[in-house]
């Protein structure tokens, strides 16, 4: 279970204020939609989680079934079962795609304690997530994510979330440039994935990936906090009527 | 009143002069070959090894770094060495006779030959004073093969040189024609087993048209010491792309001198040092574009790490007849320990008015956003900087256009990080 307690970061160069006591249960198999304007620190709540180090915690706690995350660095994050799924996934020249899957893989498992997985076994279970997010193999051969289109580049993400089944998934902005049928395979991708123990924190400035991706609850971020928590109706609700009204109600 | 030399000779110097006084009447050449050799001899003994003083030799105080000169002859077999890669054809520069399963339009002659019938003697003479290693290689050549690639060959299997040397001293020459419309891969080992010092020159010229991918691989034991300078010439619209990959050797001086003599010649770089323990690496390249319409790219990648230092000095000039020369240079420095230092020193000498020329030379920093992504999937921080740092070598081995090579030279980068890294 994720519980973020009165969480207030900045961002760590300039001491910016973008999170101002957030509040946020998630439970195992509930999928959240975190929704919110542009600027409303959406982004940061998701590497804030991560424990990506150009923000700060200055208040407030993340407990993660039970424990205080804040203290790990991302590796240690990750083999304790948090996974991001980027918004900008990064392009890193010189890392070949499938060794970068074998090395992050295996690094998981050595750090849970189980045996490293052996090529061939790597390669069929890669295989297989491919081929369900319809995937060209032939990608994976070239350097992580370079060259990749911004549909390519979200499949990715999607792989690596299944092949390291993360038990909280942190989707940001996972819709942004995709087209249509790409975002139907990605949400598929995710359905699938979907499970009693596993926690989704969905990200989204649209209520268009939640017809693809029906959430349990939603929240509306704004101004680094939450002020506003429902059911999958307020998805709708925002879609209607913007979130200005909302934001008014809250004020 | 007797003029006496205020400097002693070091003992490197010494031995060097030595050497030569007891070497001389065996070495291999004609009489003409003979004074060629004492020439180059007199000039070095005359003014003896350049030091920092010498611009040329600024990051690189030969005088200093060149302790002791290995005693005998360092030639071996050369059964010892395993091919870069599956399917080359082999050439043992030590070898007294030319392979006889050589492909068709490629000729060898031993270098011995053309020595003894004086042929070398003009291009034995040094390009300049300071041409430091011209003249130690002039005095004592002994080994090395003349390659000719004829006129329209199109070279399928790669062909690989090498003098797998032992304890000692070798000399080698390697003079090499390209063909007009000749395409060949040329791989160069520059490795071996046992304290030695080395020096080669390779002369090339590049036809018409002719295309050459040449790799270069230098992977000498700690306590080796390689003195090299590649000479080239490219003519009209040919291409020709060096990729070097420094991994080894004690004192290690690249000279690259080349000169695009013919419109539309391309040449390309890729160079690699990586440095460890206590090594001294210096890529030195002085490139002139003599025509119009010349393209030239060198990039540079350095991880230095232990004590080890690197120079790389780019000279490019720019002939005023030389209208619409493209030239790039970049030269990159990864430093992983604070002990290890790198020189760069880029320099652009244009005196054409209509040209697209630029350099570039940054220490670079493992890239803090990388290395977030690589941990926020688990991968724990040394672990992952240790893929982002040969991601920064990979990468620019990776674009050679032959698979094969490239892998084998990325499986040489692993095998540098598993002693070095």
């Amino acid at each position: 279970m994720l519980e973020i307690k009165n969480l207030h970061a900045r961002i760590a160069e300039d001491g910016t204020p973008i999170l101002n006591g957030v509040d946020l249960t998630v439970k195992p198999g509930e999928v959240a939609a975190i929704m919110g304007p542009n600027g409303s620190g959406k982004s940061t709540l998701s590497y804030v989680i991560a424990g990506r180090d150009d923000y700060e915690v200055t208040d407030g706690d993340i407990l993660w079934n039970g424990e205080s995350i804040l203290e790990m660095d991302p590796a240690e994050r990750a083999a304790s079962g948090v996974f991001l799924a980027f918004q900008y996934p990064m392009e890193i020249p010189g890392v070949p795609t499938m060794e970068f899957l074998k090395t992050a893989l295996n690094a998981q498992r050595t750090s849970r304690g189980d045996e490293p997985l052996k090529i061939p076994e790597m390669l069929k279970r890669v295989k297989a997530a491919a081929a369900e997010l319809e995937m060209d193999l032939s990608m994976l051969k070239r350097p992580l994510n370079v060259g990749f289109s911004g549909g390519e580049k979200k499949r990715a993400e999607i792989l690596q979330m299944k092949l390291l089944e993360p038990k909280l998934c942190v989707l940001d902005e996972t819709d942004s440039g995709l087209d249509i049928d790409a975002l139907k395979v990605v949400a598929d991708g995710v359905n699938h994935l979907r499970s009693q123990d596993r926690a989704f924190l969905v990200i989204t400035h649209y209520q268009r990936l939640l017809n693809h991706i029906v959430p349990d609850s939603v929240h509306v971020l704004y101004k680094g906090r939450v002020i506003r928590s429902g059911g999958k109706e307020l998805a709708l609700q925002l879609e209607d009527q913007g979130y200005a009204e909302i934001i008014g109600e809250a004020a | 009143m007797t003029a006496h030399t205020l400097i002693k000779n070091t003992q490197a110097e010494s031995a060097l002069i030595e050497t030569f006084g007891a070497l001389v009447d065996t070495l291999p050449g004609a009489a003409t070959t003979t004074t060629a050799r004492k020439t180059a001899i007199g000039g070095v003994s005359m003014r003896g090894l350049p030091t920092r003083r010498v611009e040329e030799w600024h990051y690189t105080d030969l005088r200093n770094r060149l302790k002791q000169v290995p005693e005998g002859d360092a030639r071996t077999a050369g059964d010892a060495l395993t091919s870069l890669a599956d399917g080359m054809v082999r050439l043992d520069l030590f070898a007294d006779d030319a392979p006889s399963d050589l492909p068709a339009g490629v000729r060898v002659t031993p270098l011995r030959d053309l020595l003894e019938k004086g042929e070398l003697d003009r291009s034995l003479a040094p390009a300049d004073p300071e041409d430091v290693i011209g003249a130690l290689n002039a005095a004592f050549v002994s080994y090395g093969v003349a390659l000719a690639i004829d006129d329209g060959t199109h070279l399928e299997t790669p062909l690989e040189l090498s003098a797998f040397h032992g304890e000692g001293q070798a000399h080698l020459r390697v003079p090499v024609t390209v063909g007009a419309g000749a395409k060949a891969t040329i791989v160069e080992r520059q490795v071996g087993d046992g304290a030695a010092l080395i020096t080669g020159v390779t002369e090339l010229t590049v036809g018409d048209g002719a295309e050459l991918l040449w790799v270069l691989v230098q992977e000498q034991p700690a306590d080796t010491d390689q003195l090299t300078q590649m000479k080239f010439r490219l003519g009209r619209d040919s291409k020709f792309t060096l990729a070097i990959l420094n991994a080894g050797g004690r004192l290690v001086r690249h000279e690259i001198r080349g000169v695009l003599e013919g419109e539309g010649g391309d040449f390309q770089m890729r160079c690699v040092n990586l440095l460890g323990g206590e090594s001294h690496v210096d890529v030195t390249m002085v490139l002139d574009h003599v025509v119009p319409n010349t393209t030239g790219t060198e990039i540079v990648r350095n991880i230095a790490s232990g004590k080890a230092s690197g120079v790389f000095q780019g000279q490019i000039r720019v002939a005023k007849e030389a209208q619409k020369t493209d030239a790039r240079m970049a030269c990159n420095t990864l430093l992983v320990s604070d002990e290890a230092d790198f020189s760069a020193k880029p320099e652009l000498e244009i005196f054409a008015d209509d040209v697209a020329c630029g350099h570039g030379a940054t220490v670079a920093e493992i890239d803090e956003d990388h290395l977030f992504y690589l941990m926020s999937r688990g991968i724990p921080e040394n672990q992952a900087r240790a893929l982002l740092v040969k991601a920064f070598v990979d990468e620019i081995i990776e674009e050679l256009d032959h698979e094969a090579i490239s892998e084998a030279l990325v499986a040489k980068v692993d095998e540098w990080f598993a002693k070095n890294g």
